[in-house]
């Protein structure tokens, strides 16, 4: 009943478009990370004119969907084509490779910069006001203590965000661009036979989220040799 | 500026109706699809809470798989699947074309099993918070399976399970916009077709996203009110 042959067909054409996948999530979730650490950070000194542009950026990109922030970047934003040729920004906002991956870094970035936020008020305020008293400057307390802290704590949660990451990038097919989703899309419609393509689809993205899991988990077991391993 | 504002008015050529008619479908498309979710997730949490291990896996297998994979390939799946099957069966009975599955059903039910998995999740920690010494309760009373769980477990359950459920339900209401792919007409479909017709995207998606906000944050206060009532008459942090 199973048709090897044909999942034989469909598993190299689906595997195609791992690399563009793979591209968008390592580029969206890597700037999406400075980003949140930058926006994070700077909401640590309680500048109301910091803070407030900040809150609301986060809630914006928190509360609408990402799929009409990456139409509002690509078809949006490509109405002002005139003014955005003027500044030389039309060579990114032009090609819906770069409008993925700034929509998703944009995403990204608000949600994880509430999880790094609250990561670092997690770390214990004795340890600060230790570093504080031996003598360390508030930069050398941020790079000795409070990251390395936070950065583990962070890690489970960050994991969620990462795999709803590279599940978001499914949504650049939509933006004519042709990764696993995309050629699946394509597959379906070509030869009707949606369960075989559905499978096969679905096991890269399980391996591939699978992996993403498995290191982070190794990450932190590695960040943290005094707990037991379970 | 007037000009823009013109198109999102209620006016001769406004779409102001045609995007609030839209918010109305996706409001109804988002809660239908939690519902049913809530279902799935219950039996899902039963599941992974059974000793038995069929259950038990088919419920991890089910989480595993549709918080694994993009929602947009559920969607693709049980659209394009559910049609292809409905040609076969319309070709049975003589009719030639394609035949589309009707797409807000296929919408509630995509968003169902997609949120369900993660419901499930929500319901089984909830469960495991319940104080052990109440279960001991409800032997005591007297109670049986059913009883004890409508009208012990549940209620103290959802104390638990609200903020989780929250979560989920922002999830619910972003992923309905995918939901516009398959081409039924709710809030994000109607801001394409509006900006496809006036080209005028960018006015039309920012119309769109703040709908969209405005949603999130209403309907995010019912799950705060909720809350407040189900911890009313204890005293919590």
């Amino acid at each position: 009943m199973i048709d090897l042959a044909f999942f034989l067909e469909i598993i190299p054409a689906l595997l195609a478009g791992l690399p563009l996948t793979l591209q968008l999530a390592a580029s969206s979730i890597s700037i999406g990370f400075i980003m949140a650490l930058l926006l994070a950070l700077a909401q640590q000194g309680n500048h109301r004119f910091v803070v407030w542009p900040i809150r609301a950026f986060v809630a914006v990109f928190r509360g609408t969907p990402l799929l009409v922030q990456i139409f509002l970047i690509y078809y949006g934003l490509g109405q002002f084509r005139p003014t955005l040729q003027a500044i030389g920004l039309w060579w990114l906002f032009r090609e819906p490779y770069w409008c993925a991956i700034i929509a998703l870094s944009l995403n990204t970035a608000a949600y994880g910069s509430e999880i790094l936020r609250g990561a670092i008020q997690g770390v214990p305020r004795g340890l600060v006001e230790a570093a504080t008293a031996s003598g360390m400057s508030r930069y050398l307390t941020l790079r000795l203590v409070v990251l390395p802290l936070a950065l583990r704590q962070a890690i489970p949660s960050y994991s969620n965000e990462i795999i709803l990451m590279v599940k978001g990038t499914s949504l650049a097919s939509i933006i004519t661009l042709v990764e696993v989703t995309g050629i699946a899309q394509g597959l379906i419609s070509q030869t009707y036979r949606a369960v075989e393509v559905f499978v096969t689809a679905g096991a890269i993205y399980l391996t591939l989220n699978f992996t993403i899991i498995s290191a982070l988990n190794a990450l932190e077991a590695w960040l943290t040799p005094y707990r037991a391993r379970v | 500026m007037t000009y823009i504002l013109h198109f999102l008015g209620f006016g001769q050529g406004g779409w102001g109706a045609a995007l609030l008619v839209a918010s109305g479908v996706t409001l109804a498309l988002s809660v239908l699809g939690f519902l049913l979710g809530a279902v799935f997730g219950a039996l899902s949490a039963g599941g992974r809470l059974s000793r038995r291990l069929v259950p038990a896996g088919l419920a991890k297998a089910y989480g595993t798989v549709f918080r694994g994979i993009p929602d947009l390939l559920t969607i693709y799946l049980l659209y394009y699947g559910g049609s292809i099957a409905l040609t076969q069966i319309g070709k049975f009975f003589g009719s030639a074309g394609f035949v589309g599955l009707p797409t807000f059903a296929t919408g509630v039910l995509a968003i169902g099993i997609i949120s369900g998995a993660y419901q499930g999740e929500v319901y089984r920690g909830a469960y495991q918070a319940v104080d052990l010494g109440q279960f001991d309760a409800c032997k005591a009373l007297g109670l049986s399976g059913f009883q004890s769980l409508r009208l012990v477990v549940v209620p103290q359950l959802m104390r638990h399970a609200l903020p989780g459920l929250g979560n989920v339900w922002q999830l619910v209401l972003k992923d309905s916009a995918l939901i516009s792919v398959i081409g039924l007409v709710e809030l994000m479909r109607q801001a394409q077709i509006g900006a496809g017709s006036t080209r005028e995207p960018f006015i039309f998606y920012i119309a769109a996203a703040g709908l969209y906000f405005v949603i999130a944050v209403v309907t995010a206060s019912v799950f705060r009110y909720g809350e407040a009532r189900a911890w009313r008459g204890m005293v919590h942090a």
